[in-house]
């Protein structure tokens, strides 16, 4: 046993790549191990390790968490990356709820059938632009700090970071308009841990590609 | 200025009623603000009092809480309803989010077509009978204690009793399996803070009805 967290889930984005980034992001060493068939989905259901039958699962500190916003708050408060107090965790919360919602966006686009595509794309980038981004050039440019909350590196930058990135891959020039949420992207990329995370070879996984969608899906149904 | 807590949502459960449960059992008196016109709304988006333009909003401790989750964490935190420590508080976590996917299939339910109704309730029949209410029943078998986690308390436990509630109000014979949750239901039922909350008269909202989702329709379409 090697004491390092253990991560169960395909071998892709999906729910389980914001935990990849916050452990990467904290420094901490991780194994995956990859779902490929439905019937490695049924043996960990039958064996009990999924309390809700459901993945992402992460071993970790003698637990199997299950429910990706438990698995994210665990690791933060862990590692330090949730504030110093209720009220910045609070703050915290927020922006990273927001993060979480159009996440979810970017990740169904690729599962939306192809004469629906164009219009969700549509979607992502009015939500992005209009909803979720102008709060973030407004936080950074108010307190011109380098971090989100409490000046102070936490998992809100991690997961605004890997947002802006995936909101990139689906329009490259969506910050145009945000310059600090530019120099935001350049400056948490930058950071050793992040910049080690985003180079070839790292654990971060690429986006999925339409013809993979049909193997991931008979995974999970 | 009150100094009590202020709700800002339509007049019904919707994704404001876990916030009622958990300030009513903590034994915090709120005060409400219902929206019932698109006019109301738009008016809050122009004051910029909603971070992401969506309610929830809860005014709290100087500040305009939105997102359903962090409010509720930052309630559970400031009324030690979030277990004694990390682990305890990873549990109840893992509890909160299953029993929230539950409620999402409840809290969608008066959205969707007359025709679709009858399937909607066999899935949530299904998931509470096979997925979630078999955990929580063996958390209690196997513990033994009165409460989920660490023998006291908190936020899972209230999360449980709201959403058994709710499933009984669409299926109600559904815990005819689960006799530690039968127990569980009666005594979370009978504790001071619930009971007042389960009587009439109470902020609790009604289940919703049509005139409800109707609101909703007109103050949140586009």
């Amino acid at each position: 046993m090697s004491g390092k967290p253990k991560l169960h889930y395909f071998n892709g984005r999906g729910r389980m790549e914001s935990i990849r980034w916050l452990l990467a992001a904290a420094g901490v060493e991780f194994e995956e191990c990859f779902l490929k068939t439905k019937d490695d989905l049924t043996k960990l259901q039958k064996d009990g390790s999924l309390l809700f039958q459901q993945v992402p699962m992460v071993e970790i500190d003698g637990m199997k968490m299950v429910q990706t916003r438990a698995i994210l708050s665990y690791i933060a408060a862990k590692y330090n990356l949730y504030g110093k107090d209720l009220k910045e965790r609070a703050l915290i919360d927020m922006y990273v709820e927001a993060v979480i919602d159009l996440n979810e966006l970017i990740m169904t686009h690729i599962l939306q059938p192809a004469d629906k595509r164009e219009q969700h794309l549509a979607t992502i980038v009015d939500k992005a632009t209009n909803r979720y981004f102008p709060v973030y050039e407004k936080v950074l440019k108010d307190h011109g700090q380098d971090f989100l909350v409490g000046n102070q590196f936490s998992r809100a930058d991690v997961q605004l970071l890997e947002t802006l990135l995936m909101a990139e891959e689906c329009k490259p020039d969506i910050l145009d308009e945000f310059p600090l949420l530019q120099s935001f992207k350049a400056r948490i990329s930058n950071i050793p841990t992040i910049k080690k995370f985003l180079q070839p070879g790292s654990q971060r996984k690429p986006p999925l590609e339409e013809k993979d969608v049909p193997k991931a899906m008979k995974i999970f149904h | 200025m009150s100094g009590k807590p202020r709700l800002t949502y339509l007049n019904g459960r919707g994704r404001m009623e876990p916030v009622r449960w958990l300030l009513a059992a903590a034994g915090v008196e709120f005060e409400e603000i219902f929206l019932e016109t698109r006019e109301q709304y738009e008016k809050l988006i122009k004051d910029g009092v909603l971070m992401f333009q969506q309610v929830p909003l809860v005014e709290i401790d100087g500040m305009k809480m939105v997102q359903t989750r962090a409010i509720l964490s930052y309630i559970a935190g400031k009324y030690n309803l979030y277990g004694k420590d990390l682990k305890e508080r990873a549990l109840i976590d893992m509890y909160v989010e299953g029993i929230t996917d539950l409620m999402q299939m409840i809290l969608m339910f008066p959205f969707s077509p007359p025709e679709a109704k009858e399937k909607n309730i066999d899935s949530i029949k299904e998931r509470a009978t096979n997925r979630y209410f078999p955990v929580f029943e063996k958390a209690l078998k196997q513990h033994g204690q009165d409460f989920l986690v660490g023998n006291k308390f908190s936020w899972a436990d209230v999360q449980l009793i709201e959403a058994i509630l709710a499933v009984e109000e669409k299926i109600p014979a559904v815990l005819s399996g689960f006799p530690q949750l039968q127990a569980f239901k009666k005594r979370m039922s009978n504790m001071p803070t619930i009971k007042k909350f389960l009587q009439p008269g109470s902020p609790r909202k009604p289940p919703p009805d049509e005139c409800y989702v109707e609101t909703v329709l007109k103050v949140f379409k586009k």
